[in-house]
This record gives C-alpha cells, structure tokens and sequence, in this order.
C-alpha cells in the first residue's frame, strides 16, 4: 500500500509535465469517441460505453501511462485485484468527452469508475471499497475473482 | 465568493450539519485549485459511499466548477470516533 502510496504522489507532481507526451497511447481505447460528434449523440454513446464492458473508466491517460495521480491510483487498485481487461477512455485525447461524462455520471471529477453499467464512483470511493474489502465483493458479482482471494488462499 | 478553505468549511458545515469538517487546500501539489476534505455528520448514516459523496459534491457545486482535482472522505460520527481511538 505504501508503495502505491509513493508513485501516486511521485505521479502526482510530474503530472503536469508528462501531460505534454504520451498522446498516442491512447488511441486504442478511444476508437469509439470519433462517433462521438454532438453533444446529445455523446450523452447516448456514453450510456452504450459504460454497458458495453464490465468495468469501465474515465480516466487521464492510459493504463499503461496514467496522466493523473488519482487516474493512476485506480489503475494500480484493479491490477492489484487482477483485472486486466478493462474498458480505458481518456478524456485528455477528447474534450468533448471529458465534460460530457461529467454531465453523464452528474459527477465533477476524473477518473470515474463503472460496474456493469452502473457507476461505482472515483478514486477515493474505489480506495475505501478496497481498504474495506467492499471491491471484492463487487468484482465477484460481476463474476470476476478478486486476485487477492487467490493471494489469500495461497497464504493459509 | 473566494474559494478559500474556510469557505468550504463553512459551507459544508452548515448544509450538511456537519460536527466536524477539516479541508485540506492542496493546491500547492498541483498547478490549480485543489482542495481535500474530510466530512463527520450524522446525515451520512445508513448511507452508502457513494450517496454520500453525492451529497457533498451537491453541496458544493458551484465551488466544484472551479476546482480541479477534490478528494473526500465522508464519516458518521460512530465512524470518526473509531478512526480516531486508532
């Protein structure tokens, strides 16, 4: 935990110059936002995006480059817990998108967080289910098996 | 309207009859205003995360359109107490 704990903040202070690279890694993920052209067309492509894959964030950056230290901490809390494959929007590459998913999830800030469609919250919300184990609770009712209850198994 | 710290604090305090607040400017860390705070009020009770933070975000909507990066957590008094006998 601390560890995770130090390279957010180490992100959170190199952010701002980091934010000047790393635009291409986005891409990937953000495919679905060229039909994202007017607002009200954005408002019902985001609500087929958040459906569209079981666990879903609106990030800064990418989850191989986050560009946010907050965006980061919740990349770093779903790898500790194994998942991988996660839908990643970067709401840097797209600015239409970064207002209208604050608008969609009536939700101020970045990252944001989907469970099925249904949204979970931000960093602060994803830590304090993971410190109080409510994570792996919501990752096993979406059928994904928290890697920390493997963790544990292998443990006893 | 500053959005100063004492400001949020009062703010919160009152909307949210709130028995302790403590906010937390914290934008020296990044380059625009950041604030991090800590609400304790009994009208979190038997809410979820989620409805709390809501609350809070409701509470401060106008300051929120200014701010650019918020953290917070929300805690029922039982919670803060049992935080703070740690």
């Amino acid at each position: 935990m601390n560890s995770l704990i130090r390279y957010t903040s180490r992100c959170l202070r190199f952010g701002v110059a980091s934010s000047l690279f790393g635009q291409a890694e986005g891409r990937m993920w953000t495919a679905s936002t060229r039909l994202l052209c007017a607002t009200s067309d954005l408002q019902k492509d985001l609500g087929e995006m958040v459906k569209k894959d079981k666990v879903v964030v609106f990030m800064k950056g990418t989850p191989e480059q986050p560009l946010c230290g907050f965006s980061n901490a919740v990349v770093q809390i779903l790898r500790m817990h194994g998942v991988d494959e996660y839908a990643a929007y970067n709401v840097l590459a797209d600015e239409q998108l970064r207002e209208g998913v604050k608008a969609f999830s009536n939700w101020p800030t970045i990252p944001q967080v989907y469970f099925n469609g249904e949204f979970v919250g931000g960093c602060d919300i994803l830590l304090q289910m993971h410190q109080n184990g409510d994570l792996v609770e919501e990752l096993k009712k979406l059928g994904v098996q928290s890697a920390l209850l493997d963790a544990e198994k292998d443990s006893k | 309207m500053a959005l100063t710290s004492d400001h949020i604090r009062d703010k919160l305090r009152t909307e949210l009859a709130a028995e302790y607040v403590d906010v937390e400017d914290t934008s020296a860390n990044r380059c625009a205003a950041s604030f991090k705070v800590l609400v304790v009020s009994s009208q979190f009770e038997g809410k979820p995360l989620l409805q709390r933070h809501r609350m809070v975000n409701t509470c401060l909507a106008e300051e929120l359109k200014d701010i650019h990066a918020f953290e917070q957590k929300t805690l029922t008094p039982e919670q803060w107490e049992k935080q703070k006998s740690k």
